[in-house]
Parts: C-alpha cells; sequence; structure tokens
C-alpha cells in the first residue's frame, strides 16, 4: 500500500515499502508556473533530512527542493529532461523527481497526511 | 544640499555591531608605514590652468604606446582600433543605456549582445557563449567555478603556461570558497605533463594557448584525457586575434573556453575596462555565469530578443545565484563586436597573419643579434627570448632609449629564476622602423 506524504516547503513523497518517490505538490508547481528544466542529483547520493536535492526552474525563478526525509537516490525521472512540462501537468504522477532508499522510516512521522496538508494550504491564504 | 547619509550615531552603531572601536581600526591590517599620518604637502588653491599646466607636465613624463617602437604584450595588445569603432560606440543608444532588464525599451542592446554572443561562440568554436564578463582573468576564475558546480569536484589543476595573473585570480577566488587549486611550475617550453595529474578527483584542468610564454599548445589529448575522468578541460587565451589564425579550442575538445577580448576593437587603456569571453557547451548554459541575450518571438511573431535563462542570476536568486557577476563589459563588447564586424572573418584572418608575420621578421631579426636566443618553437604574435643579464634592467635602459621592448619575465613571476627571459609582442602596429629600432637599441646594450 503507499502513503503520499507533504512538508511544509511543498515537496511530497510516496511511499512504497522503504522507497519514497519525491516530487513537488500541485499547489508548488501552480506557484512555480511553467517549468522549463529539472536539475537531479546523481544515482547513489546520499542526502540528509532538508538538504537540498534537486532544483526546479520555472519561467520565473529556479527553487530548491529538499528531501523530506534522509535517504540514497536509486532512480532518477530522466523523463523530466525532454518533457519538464510533467511537472505542471501531473505533478503527482508523471512529473516525480526521484527516488530514494529511506535511512530511517521513523522520520515520515514528521510529514504532514494528505488532509493535514489541505487544512496548512488554507493557513497559506 | 549637502548630503550627508550618516550621523555619528549611525556609525557609532554600526562600529559597535562589528565589534571595531572606531573607524581606524577597519585599517589595522594596512601597513602602518604606508598609512599617511598627514595631508600630504599640497598647495591650499591653485587655479584650474595652473592645474593643468602642473598635470601636464607630469604626464609627459610617460612613455606612451603609441609614441615609440612598443612591444609590450603580455595578456594586454596594442592594436589598431578603426576610428569608425570609438565613433559608433558613442552613440547615445549605446553609450547611455542602462542594462536591458526590459527587453520592451533595450532591443538595440539586446540584439548587439546576441550578435557578440554568435562571433564569440564562432570565434572559440563553442556551442553558446555569454554577453562577456569583465576581463580574462576573471572569466577564467568564473570558469573554475562553473566546473566544480557541474562535476561537484573542487580540485583545479593549472597549467605552468598559464598567466600568473589569471592564476592569481583562480587563487583568490578559491581560497574564498575553500577550493584546491593546483599550480604547475612555470612552464617556458610547453614541456609540462598534465596528463599526469589528471584523476577522478579534479574538477577541472585550466590550460592557455598561445601560453602566456607564446607558445601555441594542442589540447586535443588533454581533452580525451579529462573526459574519460570526468573532467572538464578549461581553454584560456589573452590574445583574441589568435583565434583568426590557430585551430579554436572548441574542435580540440574544449568544454570551456574564456579569454580577453580586449584585443579587438579596444585600447590598452591603462590595463581596463576590458571584456572577457566566455563560451561553453550547450549542455552546461545553466551552470554558466553571467547574462545571455536571446532570440526569441514577440506576440505579432516578429523576431526580438530578451535576456534569457536569467532565472540563477544574483537579482532573482541571490544567495544561490550561479555567480556574483549580474553585469557585463557591454561598452568593451560592443567595441569588439563592431570591429568584429567590420572585419568580417576574411579581415580577421587577414589581421592574424600579418601578426604572426610580424612577430616571425622580428624573431628571426633578434636570433641573428649575438647575446640573444629565441625560445619559441611556435608562437602566434608573442614570443620568449633568453637575454644575458637581467632582462628588467635591460627593459629600463632601452626605454631611457626610446624602445618599449617587452615585458621581463620577472615582473609577472619574481623570485622564479626567470630573471632573464623577456616577453616580446609584435602586432600589425609594429613597422619595419620599429623593428631595426629595437634590434639596434638591443644590440648595442648587450655589447656593452
Amino acid at each position: 500500500m503507499t502513503d503520499v506524504r507533504y512538508t511544509k516547503d511543498h515537496e511530497y513523497i510516496r511511499i512504497t515499502g522503504d522507497i519514497g518517490e519525491i516530487g513537488i505538490s500541485d499547489y508548488a508547481q501552480k506557484q512555480l508556473g511553467d517549468v522549463v528544466f529539472v536539475e537531479l542529483p546523481q544515482i547513489g547520493a546520499s542526502f540528509g533530512k532538508g538538504d537540498q536535492a534537486a532544483v526546479v526552474e520555472s519561467v520565473k525563478a529556479a527553487s530548491e527542493v529538499y528531501a523530506p526525509v534522509s535517504g540514497e537516490v536509486v532512480e532518477v525521472n530522466s523523463g523530466l529532461e525532454a518533457a519538464p512540462a510533467s511537472v505542471n501537468e501531473d505533478p503527482l504522477g508523471k512529473g516525480w523527481f526521484l527516488k530514494i532508499r529511506l535511512a530511517d522510516s521513523g522520520e515520515l512521522d514528521a510529514l504532514m497526511d494528505e488532509p493535514a496538508y489541505r487544512d496548512f494550504l488554507k493557513t497559506l491564504g | 544640499m549637502r548630503y550627508l547619509p550618516l550621523t555619528s550615531e549611525d556609525r557609532t552603531s554600526m562600529l559597535r555591531r562589528i565589534g571595531a572601536p572606531d573607524i581606524d581600526a577597519l585599517f589595522a591590517d594596512v601597513p602602518a608605514d604606508k598609512l599617511l599620518q598627514e595631508l600630504p604637502d599640497l598647495p591650499r588653491r591653485k587655479s584650474e590652468l595652473e592645474v593643468e599646466r602642473t598635470l601636464s607636465r607630469m604626464a609627459a613624463r610617460n612613455v606612451a604606446a603609441g609614441s615609440v617602437p612598443f612591444f609590450v604584450g603580455a595578456g594586454a595588445y596594442r592594436h589598431h582600433v578603426p576610428a569608425s569603432v570609438d565613433h559608433l560606440i558613442q552613440r547615445s543608444e549605446f553609450l547611455t543605456s542602462y542594462t536591458p532588464y526590459q527587453p520592451e525599451i533595450a532591443q538595440g542592446t539586446l540584439q548587439m549582445l546576441f550578435e557578440f554572443q554568435t562571433q564569440v561562440a564562432n570565434l572559440t568554436g563553442m556551442e553558446v557563449a555569454n554577453s562577456s564578463m569583465y576581463d580574462g582573468s576573471t572569466g577564467c576564475a568564473e570558469a573554475v567555478l562553473m566546473a566544480h558546480r557541474i562535476t561537484r569536484r573542487k580540485k583545479a589543476v593549472l597549467s605552468g603556461g598559464l598567466h600568473p595573473h589569471y592564476a592569481e585570480v583562480v587563487r583568490t577566488l578559491s581560497r574564498m570558497a575553500g577550493d584546491d587549486v593546483m599550480t604547475m611550475a612555470p612552464d617556458v617550453l610547453a614541456g609540462e605533463d598534465m596528463l599526469a595529474c589528471i584523476d577522478k578527483t579534479v574538477s577541472c584542468v585550466v590550460v592557455q594557448t598561445p601560453d602566456v610564454f607564446g607558445n601555441l599548445r594542442d589540447l586535443t589529448a588533454l581533452a580525451a584525457k579529462c573526459h574519460e575522468n570526468g573532467a572538464l578541460l578549461i581553454a584560456v587565451f589573452t590574445e583574441a586575434v589568435s583565434l583568426g589564425l590557430i585551430e579554436p579550442p572548441g574542435a580540440m575538445g574544449a568544454d570551456i573556453v574564456v579569454g580577453e577580448g580586449q584585443s579587438i576593437g579596444n585600447a590598452l587603456n591603462f590595463g581596463g575596462p576590458y571584456v572577457g569571453l566566455f563560451a561553453t557547451r550547450q549542455k552546461y548554459v545553466r551552470q554558466m555565469p553571467g547574462r545571455l541575450a536571446g532570440e526569441t518571438l514577440d506576440a505579432n511573431f516578429e523576431r526580438g530578443f530578451v535576456l534569457t535563462l536569467s532565472t540563477r542570476e544574483q537579482h532573482i536568486r541571490r544567495e544561490k545565484a550561479t555567480s556574483n557577476i549580474c553585469t557585463n563589459s557591454g561598452l568593451c563588447a560592443l567595441a569588439f563586436s563592431i570591429h568584429m564586424t567590420l572585419l568580417g572573418e576574411s579581415g580577421l584572418r587577414t589581421l592574424a597573419r600579418v601578426n604572426h608575420a610580424n612577430a616571425v621578421k622580428l624573431a628571426d631579426m633578434l636570433a641573428r643579434v649575438p647575446g640573444v636566443e629565441v625560445l619559441n618553437q611556435t608562437f602566434f604574435n608573442e614570443f620568449t627570448i633568453r637575454v644575458k643579464g637581467d632582462a628588467g634592467q635591460l627593459v629600463e635602459k632601452l626605454a631611457a632609449q626610446g624602445v618599449l621592448a617587452g615585458v621581463p619575465m620577472s615582473r609577472l613571476l619574481p623570485r622564479a629564476g626567470l630573471d632573464d627571459l623577456l616577453l616580446i609582442a609584435s602586432t600589425e602596429t609594429n613597422t619595419d622602423e620599429d623593428r631595426a629600432a629595437l634590434v639596434a637599441a638591443l644590440s648595442s646594450q648587450l655589447a656593452h
């Protein structure tokens, strides 16, 4: 079974076993505008929770994407090179960025689930 | 109305914040004997005419490049700049334009930058060029930082043929960033083995051709070795005219090409302002520092120009920007571009041939002077000679005779045991009379 969690910086992580698929939320892609480029990490790189994992560049700005939890990169979405617009069209599907092997699944407890994230978005006005 | 932005309370609070007792404490790093203890002894008042007379007398003690036989190069070259270049760059549409943040009112500036970039990319044999850096040396340091970003490694290897001032700028910036720099020993005869220094910890190798001693270098093998090890090859030049004749670094496999553009369209200007040229491969464009003008279509589908890929620039991304450069050498780039346009491809080739031919003529003449040895096997318009005795003292004596003979290597590399080496440049501005004057003056000095 899968489980999607969110950060306050609008990254999501979808958990399947000990693998987490990371991307940015629908709210984040709307804020950024048209995504033109995504800079992805190398496979094998390790991140601590909150480290910069990727850079997403829209027509407006280049922004960091932080690792929601710590882990090691096992796969990156190379499809984004040719089709960065997938991030806008399908952020939680085809627009994923990278997959990591979780170092400590306990870190997930600090993240928001779907209803909590929806409530959080309401506080942003 | 006087403009006094700070009150003494402001000063006190600022000093308290940084922990300095008073303003004088900010100068603690300056050696005490270099600080003025009192105001310099100058007359209290003089008329404008008196000041002009005094300063003109002082200025007349300079030996201007255009007034004597002149063979000084080492990174700054005296070339003929057509009068039309200076006339055109002074048109107010160019001269008074602010940085082109608003494309709707800056099409002329943006188109000029786009054409400049196209010329630089063609000249260097690369896919993309930016709209210029401050000068060759800062461009070189930025190239090293860019290589660190791309390779995620922190160690640069600098050739012993790289201009020592460029190496110094790279080391200064790297020291601030905590990066490693390995500088090879001065390499007068282009014999160093850089291949042996390249491994998987190296982010980039920085090589100059023609190098600071004037030698041409084939970069092909270095490029291959760099790429096998995941490192980048940064090719540097200080004499842009050389690219009219020699193989462009892009064709030899360079990943980043940087150099000084002063030679084309720009006078010596006492060492600046100059214009840094910076080109790279398309795949690295997002890590390239500086401004980039791009061609696009407007709402009516007509051709137009904009600053593009600027999302990583300092005015947008501040502390995460690729570079702290947030501008370019606009007017010097314009002069470069106008002169290049006037020359055209065949004109540039002819200019380069004339430079080389003049240098060959001079080298042949100097080789026959007793006490002079020409060291280069290859060169473009600049080469190194070994003289009997101290080259620095020799240059001073020749200057007193009205000949500016070149740059003693001890000026660039003091205490390197190269005090008998003299770097001599010969461009299209040198006449047969200039060459004869140098050879005669040198022969008489060395005969003593």
